[in-house]
């Protein structure tokens, strides 16, 4: 077999398609060079070079979406579609919103700043590579890429001992995760022969593949990623961990971090085993109902805002599971879907975003995350008080704020199929949007109905950065209530065209 | 000015108040006196619009939808701006655009606590947003979210400006009415995948001017009613049951009643006033504008049922009111036994019963409007509501004694004010309900309604005996806070007074101009009057028994 000397090919490389990667990792380089050659000196401008630096990739993600052709590289290991971008640019906003949270907390705690800026543009460079990943292995690599810097950010707060044990769980948990998910994964490489998520799916659907063995890679794959996305069973590191990590770890850990554990399960589902419904479907629907009504149900026991928030997010994460559940049922179904989902993560990052955005400013007065210490804080910070309630009632999904409209298309997508498992989900999700109403009216009460604790009325400093955080998701939350096209007309994208990306259309477009 | 009428004058009307709020919300809080002109301006302005509207309209014409709007709002769900008024959302309207500054007018001088009048009016003009734009929304998700936007305005007005219980009776009032409208949400979901668009004829398209590609699936609530024709009987059963929850909640019906008297018990009085005059009004609304006109068939199916709750709710809500030791809670619980003759009209699925809902809606408006302007005053003079410790208002503050005394006796239904042509020609309309469902259920109904109205004339004389007449109670005999009505309070009250009387007067002013909407808006086999018309129409004969047409029952009902 070895005869022949194997002769290396360059593979053809797309520049422009992996432009977005690469000015990244030049931005993670450079934070890094000048913090080895300004020592001290760097650390005034670092915050703002990270956050530029985190933008500049939405440039070439522009001209390519402007582009609009689907890029393929590595022999299909590497796409660069709508679904793609899209998914990226959530990253990068996300990742950019993270840092202008980051930027007086980080400073204000003197902590290092110059490596969390470093490993914040790592940790978005794995999940924008995430994003365009269409092979087992370019996965994990991107999976691992991701977590690592995050379970580093976790422990930011060495000197506290929470800190330790939210890095210290995450980490564990993470790993095991992993071990799972590598398992998962090599199962079903044994049994494909392939690790080309187009190819899974090919042979996964074959009429003769072996049951047990596909359906326990198939789970194990999807329990690996549940762990990321902290969806209910697999959620138990989610609250301790957000609750001891500093809170813009524990902002970009529940949104840019849960999304693009969400990409890759969409990615595994809608390209790498579309053809298997019949062992998705059940999984995903037992995930998203059990997710939204443990998730909404602990919620309602929470003291401490940070880890009410996780577990709101646990549920967030099963109104997000719930279409993947009547996905298989037809290609409009997966369609609808896939779009729902995006919808919802776009819009979900704004607005939870925006809500930790509150909750690091109200600490900075209160030094607690104490759900009783927002009482009153109507009468001495109104423009604080407005913002969470709109963030607040956006996640319960009252219009006209944002998170109606990402409500309303998850219904939509469940709906539409007509079968009864979609709709019986659907009643679940409005049951439990009632239930998470009652946490997050609570909280609104408190704000606004409540006296001040101990009449201090001294005012809350907000900072340009964290104001101007503030400004972005208020008024992009408000934007996406009232005109949802705003994000609807970049959303509608597709993952079922997988059949067209084989090599021979990757050649094509090579050679072209 | 008649184009830009037709163009802009709804969005104006709704939008406007939101403009309003913006601007005051620009204005720093400590500057009181312009944050109050400028509700009131606003809110005014929005009440020029209204005068506009109402002038413009084609009265000949009300059975259709006029100034209407139809542009594209959110393409992936095929949900589009669509707005228009016709004679069963115009009096709605109105009554929502008169509330709001008279509301302002009569919290001018006196705001609850915590005062903070900016806050207080801003959520007041969102309110407005929300009522009028449920009022004319035309597509199912718009109306959804003029139905939600209401919702929190209201649950901060109970839960910072309300009584002692506020925390409690607040989030019950968002729990409640959410748990509803998801559950509404699902049903409209399941109607929209449901009904096809292909049964919809050319005729009906062009007629509403749909020149635009409708999709395979619509929100339109013009064009649903044709759409959903084809969807089978056991499915529009199961969409009608999430409707009547989220619209029955909202109403409120027995048994989901349990939220109103503890909201309206705790809400400051301006938001008592506007609950009871517009919010319940939004559920009844959504019975005869989208729930009766899109699924006739379940809505036959549903009748006996809405009628039953419905006279359990009078009967209760007047038994409730009997009980009562406090007066706004005893309002409350009116308000609960008059919405169920509102219900008991529309369950008879007869033109005649959703008229009289229509009009009993607008009479519930002004006189529990003005009932909860009352108890408010009185609060503010007597620092309580306790009836037991009222008496002798009319000794004390004789003019408020007799606005008491005449607003008590247009709740109960006096002939000759607007409460009677809101209750009789319900009761009278169940002794021959439409088609399909069952007569003699309904005279049954008949006869208890009947008996209802006894009980209210009987728990509000009782109520103005013992706050009204007599001496006052020692403590408050020589308390000079007590005084009577004040400027602000007549120049709020006046408009409702009048509207009353001249109302009650002249009840065509207002049948006149729901009666061509009604009927329009019902489905023609719920009222033919023969077998060959039945077939002609293509009416089902499970659902409609034309075969029963014949017999003596009817035909002795055309002639009673």
């Amino acid at each position: 077999m070895l005869l022949e000397p194997l002769e290396f090919i360059r593979p053809h490389i797309d520049w422009h398609a992996v432009a977005p990667e690469l000015t990244l990792l030049a931005v993670g380089a450079i934070l890094t060079l000048v913090d080895v050659i300004f020592l001290e000196r760097g650390r005034a401008y670092v915050s703002s070079l990270a956050g530029l630096g985190l933008l500049a990739p939405m440039i070439p993600i522009i001209t390519l979406a402007i582009d609009g052709t689907d890029r393929s590289l590595f022999g299909g290991a590497y796409v660069v579609d709508d679904f793609a971008l899209i998914t990226k640019a959530i990253f990068l906003g996300s990742g950019y919103l993270v840092v202008l949270l980051s930027i007086n907390y980080i400073a204000d705690g003197d902590y290092w700043e110059n490596e969390y800026y470093g490993l914040v543009a790592s940790s978005v460079l794995g999940m924008v590579v995430m994003a365009s990943a269409r092979d087992l292995i370019t996965i994990f690599v991107a999976l691992e890429l991701l977590s690592i810097p995050a379970y580093l950010l976790a422990t930011w707060r060495k000197r506290d001992l929470k800190s330790n044990e939210a890095g210290l769980k995450y980490y564990l948990m993470g790993v095991f995760a992993s071990a799972v998910l590598l398992y998962g994964m090599s199962l079903l490489f044994g049994v494909t022969g392939s690790t080309k998520l187009v190819d899974i799916n090919a042979a996964l659907s074959a009429p003769d593949s072996s049951e047990a063995v596909i359906t326990l890679g198939i789970v194990f794959v999807v329990a690996g990623f549940a762990f990321k996305i902290s969806a209910f069973p697999f959620h138990t590191w989610a609250p301790d961990t957000y609750e001891g990590a500093p809170t813009p770890v524990t902002a970009f850990l529940s949104v840019a971090s849960k999304a693009a554990g969400f990409v890759a399960i969409l990615l595994m589902l809608f390209v790498g085993f579309y053809g298997r419904d019949d062992v998705y479907q059940p999984l995903m629907w037992f995930l998203a109902a059990a997710s939204m009504t443990a998730g909404n149900l602990m919620a309602l026991r929470q003291r401490n805002i940070v880890r009410m928030m996780a577990y709101s997010g646990i549920a967030q994460a099963g109104y997000m599971l719930a279409p993947l559940a009547i996905a298989g049922d037809s290609p409009e179904a997966a369609d609808a879907a896939l779009s729902a989902i995006v919808t919802y993560l776009a819009i979900y990052a704004v607005m939870n975003l925006g809500a930790f955005a509150v909750i690091i400013a109200v600490a900075r007065k209160t030094r607690s995350a104490d759900i009783e210490d927002y009482r009153g804080l109507f009468q001495y910070a109104p423009g604080l008080a407005v913002a969470m309630t709109v963030f607040l009632m956006a996640l319960a999904g009252i219009p006209p704020l944002g998170g109606w409209f990402a409500k309303l298309d998850i219904f939509l997508a469940l709906v539409q199929p007509g079968s009864p498992e979609g709709v019986i989900l659907a009643g679940v999700l409005a049951l439990n949007s009632v239930i998470a109403l009652a946490y997050y009216a609570g909280i609104a009460r408190r704000i606004w109905a409540d006296p001040v604790p101990d009449g201090d009325m001294t005012k809350v400093s907000v900072p340009p950065a964290l104001l101007s955080a503030l400004a972005i998701t208020a008024v992009v939350t408000l934007l996406f209530g009232v005109f949802p096209r705003a994000v609807t007309d970049v959303t509608d994208v597709s993952l079922l065209h997988g059949d067209a990306m084989d090599e021979d259309a990757d050649l094509a477009q090579a050679d072209g | 000015m008649e184009d830009f009428l037709d163009s802009w004058g709804l969005s104006l009307a709704v939008f406007l108040p939101l403009v309003g709020a913006a601007v005051m919300m620009l204005v720093p809080k400590a500057m009181e006196e312009v944050h109050k002109q400028l509700a009131l301006l606003t809110s005014l302005a929005v009440a020029v619009i209204g005068v506009l509207l109402l002038t413009n309209f084609d009265f000949d014409r009300s059975g259709e939808l006029q100034y209407v709007v139809d542009k594209e709002w959110i393409p992936v769900v095929s949900s589009r701006y669509i707005v228009g008024l016709d004679g069963i959302s115009l009096p709605l309207v109105l009554l929502a655009m008169l509330i709001i500054p008279l509301c302002i007018v009569y919290s001018w001088n006196h705001f609850p606590e915590p005062h903070d009048p900016k806050s207080f009016l801003i959520l007041m003009l969102i309110l407005q947003t929300g009522m009028i734009g449920s009022f004319v929304a035309q597509d199912l998700v718009l109306f959804f979210v003029f139905f939600e936007v209401v919702l929190l305005p209201m649950f901060f007005m109970i839960a910072v400006w309300g009584g002692e219980n506020r925390r409690y009776a607040s989030l019950k009032f968002f729990l409640y009415t959410l748990f509803g409208s998801a559950l509404m949400l699902v049903s409209f979901l399941a109607l929209f995948f449901l009904a096809e668009t292909a049964d919809i004829s050319a005729e009906t398209l062009a007629r509403f001017g749909i020149d635009y590609d409708l999709g395979a699936h619509t929100f339109d609530m013009r064009l649903l009613p044709e759409a959903a024709a084809g969807i089978a009987q056991s499915t529009g059963l199961w969409l009608f049951a999430g409707m009547f929850l989220g619209f029955g909640i909202k109403v409120p019906m027995f048994p989901f009643h349990t939220w109103l008297p503890d909201a309206h018990t705790q809400a400051p009085t301006v938001g008592s006033v506007i609950l009871a005059a517009v919010l319940l009004k939004l559920g009844t609304y959504g019975f005869v504008r989208i729930a009766i006109p899109i699924l006739p068939e379940a809505a036959v199916e549903w009748a006996p049922w809405i009628g039953l709750l419905a006279v359990i709710g009078i009967i209760y809500g007047a038994l409730g009111c009997l009980a009562q030791t406090d007066m706004k809670r005893l309002i409350a619980f009116s308000s609960v036994a008059h919405m169920g003759f509102v219900m008991l009209g529309i369950a008879t699925l007869t033109s005649f019963g959703i008229n009289a809902a229509v009009f009993g809606m607008v009479a519930h408006g002004l006189i529990t409007g003005m009932l909860f302007f009352l108890a408010g005053s009185v609060k503010e003079r007597y620092h309580t509501l306790e009836i037991s410790r009222l008496g002798g208002l009319l000794v004390q503050a004789p003019r408020m004694g007799w606005i008491l005394g005449f607003s008590v006796m247009a709740s109960l239904g006096l002939p000759g004010l607007a409460g009677f042509w809101g209750e009789f020609p319900a009761i009278l309309a169940a002794y021959d309900p439409a088609n399909g469902v069952p007569v003699v259920v309904f005279r049954t109904y008949m006869v208890v309604a009947a008996l209802g109205t006894v009980l209210a004339a009987g728990y509000l004389l009782w109520l103005l005996q013992r706050t009204a007449f007599g001496t006052p109670k020692e403590e408050f005999a020589d308390d000079p806070h007590i005084h009577d009505a004040t400027v602000p309070e007549y120049v709020a009250w006046a408009p409702l007074l009048v509207l009353i009387v001249a109302l009650g007067i002249f009840p065509n002013l207002l049948f006149r101009t729901t009666d061509d909407a009604v009927v329009a808006s019902l489905d023609a086999c719920l009222s033919v009057e023969s077998t060959s018309e039945a077939d002609e129409l293509g009416c089902d004969p499970d659902i409609f028994e034309t075969a029963d047409l014949g017999e003596p029952a009817s035909a002795e009902t055309a002639e009673g």
